[in-house]
Formats: structure tokens, sequence, C-alpha cells
């Protein structure tokens, strides 16, 4: 085979491969998994007990939240319990105590989490890898011992008998419908936000530092200050996660703010595949599914959760939607 | 003459903790010029290299970039004055296509990278030079491509297609040819050749074979002290340069 004819097979293989990448089939097949997955939420709680997929929509926004922070700037927090808890107990706070509607009570919440997460992020972000987590793990557990011990979060019974209210003066949060509809939007505004992000100019340069730190300073970019950027909106966005989830329960707990919590997001965005946008969805609902089977049976559930991660982590290091997409043929990692 | 210096170092010494790296190091690149340094393994080369681009703090000694101090001066911002590195392992995006490689590099400038709530096709405008960039660097046929799934030679033409988008003043190559083949090396020197027309270059080397026609200037380092310093010809008939070179078995002819 001479070497011009080697070329030409060469250009034409890349010319095929950037066809099939193109940005037309990608954003059709996007579009068509949106319609298709939005359709099975709407329609879900005709089949489905609601609060069952209500939960399960809160821990999903939650795990997309941890995992644009580990996905897409490569950097693993062991302390998202705090802004999950930390938002459950403002918003539940907000609305119990001073009276506030959801919509305020929730924005709080958020609010308190993107703070939280500003101050955390300013600690910890110079750090690189096993010392990042240790960090925040600290420094959610002072958070946990704040929530133990400070007065309005009610130590161990934590705020019980949340009122629901009405969103915006008008939605009745009391009717389970029109609750689950008003968390499917506040996870479909969250899913949007990181979607947004991850295909932005700012994802860009994320990719870039997840992938060589080093080689972004040398272009240019401060990256403390992108990885801050990004530490912020996963802490607000699991905040969003967690106030929605003291709405839904009409209750804020320890639970929340335990280290545990922190543990199972990153067991959910694992056992899904980090890195992609579905597949913390799909590691959340698979986690609740099976903690609510499982709490029917006599089964141990941390032990079988553990031993289906561990099965995971062997099999398919990716991930279950990280797998799926490795095998698609012409498509991106 | 001061004028024509546009990088510079004086007294540059680098400890790691007792042991003297780089000892007195006096340095100048004149702008316009390709500059070589080169010396045979832990000969301080990279440790020079790194501190001139901030990556290491000099213990002592002073770096001048245009006549200003730079020696305490971050990584980043330097990039933004014009000094712009590569590294000695190839330094790709791995899982960004080769476009979007160049283009991480190209956006900067529009004051956008951290808007994460604008699109991705706000960046589409960059398309076009960053496809020239790729061209210039005979990477087309790749655009698309994953940067990881590209030749270790095609990873060194890309970091520099990337290093040149940022259009830097002084592009600092770290082992630019190392670990090419032979029809490679000779395209990326005539490539550095060709950028360095209008830009200074000052890059690290093993060998004095291989950069012998690409440099004006080669400053050979032994034990992290300035060896000789010269264009090759007065360079390569240097007693204790030639000594060096046949001490390591690397020198001529070993590419």
């Amino acid at each position: 085979m001479t070497a011009a004819s080697q070329a030409t097979a060469a250009t034409a293989t890349a010319t095929a491969t950037a066809t099939l990448r193109g940005p037309d089939a990608g954003t059709a097949r996007t579009a068509l998994l949106f319609v298709v997955g939005l359709t099975i939420a709407a329609l879900a709680p005709f089949a489905l007990y609601p609060v069952f997929v209500m939960k399960v929509l809160c821990f999903a926004l939650f795990a997309c939240a941890f995992n644009l922070l580990i996905g897409f700037a490569g950097l693993l927090s062991f302390g998202h319990a705090a802004f999950f808890g930390g938002a459950a107990y403002v918003t539940a706070h907000a609305v119990k105590v001073w009276g506030l509607p959801p919509e305020l009570g929730l924005l709080l919440g958020t609010a308190a989490a993107a703070l939280l997460g500003v101050l955390f992020g300013a600690i910890a972000i110079r750090r690189q890898g096993i010392y990042f987590a240790m960090i925040t793990l600290a420094l959610s557990q002072m958070v946990f011992f704040m929530a133990l011990q400070l007065k309005f979060t009610g130590g161990e019974d934590g705020i019980q008998g949340v009122p629901r209210g009405v969103l915006f003066g008008v939605f009745d949060l009391t009717q389970p419908l029109t609750m689950y509809y008003a968390v499917l939007a506040v996870f479909v505004f969250g899913f949007a936000l990181i979607w947004r992000a991850v295909h932005s100019p700012f994802g860009q340069v994320l990719k870039a530092i997840r992938e060589n730190e080093p080689r972004a300073i040398s272009l240019g970019y401060r990256t403390e200050r992108y990885k801050l950027l990004a530490f912020v909106l996963s802490a607000s966005l699991a905040g969003l996660a967690g106030g929605t989830k003291a709405l839904v329960f009409q209750l804020a707990s320890l639970t929340d703010v335990q280290w545990q919590m922190s543990g199972e997001v990153v067991l959910m965005t694992l056992l899904g595949g980090m890195g992609t946008l579905v597949g913390p969805v799909v590691g959340a609902g698979l986690v609740v599914t099976l903690e609510s089977y499982l709490a029917a049976t006599s089964l141990p559930v941390p032990v079988v959760i553990g031993a289906i991660f561990v099965v995971c982590v062997l099999l398919f290091r990716r991930g279950i939607v990280g797998e799926i997409l490795a095998r698609l043929p012409g498509r991106k990692a | 003459m001061s004028d024509d210096i546009i990088l510079e170092a004086r007294g540059l010494t680098k400890e790691f903790k007792g042991f003297v790296a780089v000892k007195e190091v006096n340095l100048q690149v004149r702008r316009g010029t390709i500059h070589a340094l080169i010396g045979p393994n832990g000969a301080g080369k990279s440790t020079v290299f790194n501190l001139l681009t901030k990556f290491l703090t000099p213990t002592r000694g002073q770096i001048l970039y245009k006549g200003k101090d730079i020696t305490r001066t971050k990584p980043a911002e330097i990039a933004l004055m014009g000094l712009v590195r590569s590294f000695q392992i190839s330094a790709v995006f791995p899982h960004l296509t080769v476009l979007e490689n160049v283009r991480v590099a190209l956006q900067r400038p529009l004051g956008t990278s951290f808007h994460f709530w604008k699109s991705e096709s706000t960046l589409h405008s960059l398309h076009q030079r960053a496809l020239e960039l790729i061209e210039d660097v005979n990477l087309s046929p790749w655009a698309h491509h994953l940067a990881a799934e590209l030749p270790y030679g095609r990873k060194r033409a890309l970091e520099i297609a990337t290093t040149l988008a940022l259009d830097p003043e002084v592009m600092l190559l770290d082992e630019p040819l190392a670990g090419m083949g032979h029809e490679d090396i000779e395209g990326t020197a005539a490539l550095i050749k060709r950028v360095a027309a209008s830009r200074t270059v000052l890059m690290v080397e093993h060998n004095l074979s291989v950069v012998a026609h690409l440099s004006d200037t080669i400053t050979v380092l032994r034990r992290g002290e300035i060896l000789a310093e010269g264009p090759y010809d007065v360079v390569s008939r240097n007693a204790q340069v030639m000594e060096a070179y046949m001490g390591t078995g690397g020198g001529v002819g070993h590419a």
C-alpha cells in the first residue's frame, strides 16, 4: 500500500468519524432522549407511588450536582451532605418558622448552600485528590455538629411537620400530583442548568482543567477560580435538591447532613457513570429503588448495596451509563 | 543592547533539600532568536525551564521578562504576558477533540470563559482560526478526533498549534522533538523555524545535533551550571562540551 492511499484512507476514516460525531446527530439524539425522559417522568406518578418518584428526583438532582464537580472538574468532594442537609434545614426553617412561601424557602436554602460552597471552596480548592476530599469531609462534619447543637435545627428530632404551602400563591403543594410536578420542574431546571454549564465556554475550560491542569495554567487560565465556580455551582444545586427534599418529606433531619449522605451520592454517581449527564440519574434511581425494596425485606440494606457497588466497580468501571456510551459507535468518551 | 534581551535570568539557583539542581545560571535570550538549552540527563535543563516558566520558585536569583521582574509572578499570569510554555510529556487535553484543544487556547480573549449559562455554539466563531492553526501543523484530517487517538508525534504537533493559538511573544518548548520519528523531526523542526520568524523561541533539548541547525544560540548546561554558550560552531568545538557529551554517550548522531 502506498503512502498516498494510506493518507486517503486516513482522511476518509476521519471524515466518516467526523460525520458520526457531527453536532446535528448529537443534538437530535439528545433531544429525543430528553423528550422520552420527560414523558416517562410526567407519567411516572400514575404508575408509581409519587413520593417514591419525588425521592428519586431529589437524589437524582443531588447526584447530578455532585457529578458536575467530580465528572467535569475532577474534584472529589466528600462533604456534599453539608450542602444538601444544610439547605434542607434552612428551607424547612424558613417555611415552617418564618412562614415563607415554598419558592422563597427553596431560594434561601439554595443561597445558604451556595454560601457554604464559597466557604468550603475557598478553603479546600487549592488542595488535590485525597486532601481535597478530607478537607471537605472535615468541614461537612462541622456542619453536622452545628446541626446537632444549634437550637433551630431541633437536634435529634430535626425539623418536623414542615408545611408544603402554596407555590407562587397558585399551586397548592399539599396535592400530591401538584407537588410532584413542582419537584419535576425543579429537577428539570437543575438538570438543564448542569447540561448548559457542561456545554458552555466555562464547561470547555473545566474539561481542559480536568484533563490537564498544568497545561490549562500554561494557557493562561487561573484554574483555581474555575474550580471554585464549579464547586459553588455544584453546592448550590445540591442545596436545591436538599431544600426540595425537605418540602417533599416535610422534614429536615440529621440523616441529610450525615457523612453517610456524602458517601451515598458518591455511590450513586459512580454506579450510574461519572462524567456522563444521565448516569447520576440512573444511579440515584437504582440506589433509591433498592433501598426502598430492601427495606421491606429482612436483608441488611447497606451490605447488599455495598456488594452491588463492589460488583459494579469490578465489572464496569465506567458505571452503567458510561459503559453503554462507551459501547455505542462514534461516541465521545 | 539590553533592549534586545527579552528574557533574562540572573544568578538563578534552585536547591532541593540541600541538593543544588541549578547553580548561579545567567541566561540572556535575545528577541527574535531561537535559543536552545541543552545538556546531558540531570544537567538541570528542565529545572531551569520550570523556573523560567514559574512552575518552580527559585531559591535565589531573578528572572526578568522585557526588563520586568517576574520572579514572583504566577504561571497563569506570565502566559497572559505572552510567555507560553509546552511540556516534556506531551500536553494535550486527551478527551477533547483536536479542534477543541486549540479552541480552548483561543477562547480566553472572548472573556466568556466563566459564562456557564452560554451555549458552546458561541465559540463556533473561533473554528475558522482554529482550523487554520490545525492546518499549519498538518493535522486537518484529525480535527474532529479525540487528541488521545493521535500518535505521539502528532500530539506534539497539536501542542505546538495550541501554543501558537495564544500568539505568544516567547515560546518555551520543552524537548519538542523528543520521541519523534525522523520524518516528524524534520517537519517539526521546519515548523519551529517558521513560527520563530515572528517570535522568540527558547527550547530545551537533550541532543546537540538536533538543535545544531535550528538555533541561533546554544547554552550547554552540566550539573546545574553553564558550561558553554554561543552558536553551534563555537559550542561544538568546545573541549569541555565534547567531554561532557562523550561522557554520557549522548551527543552527535543519536536522535
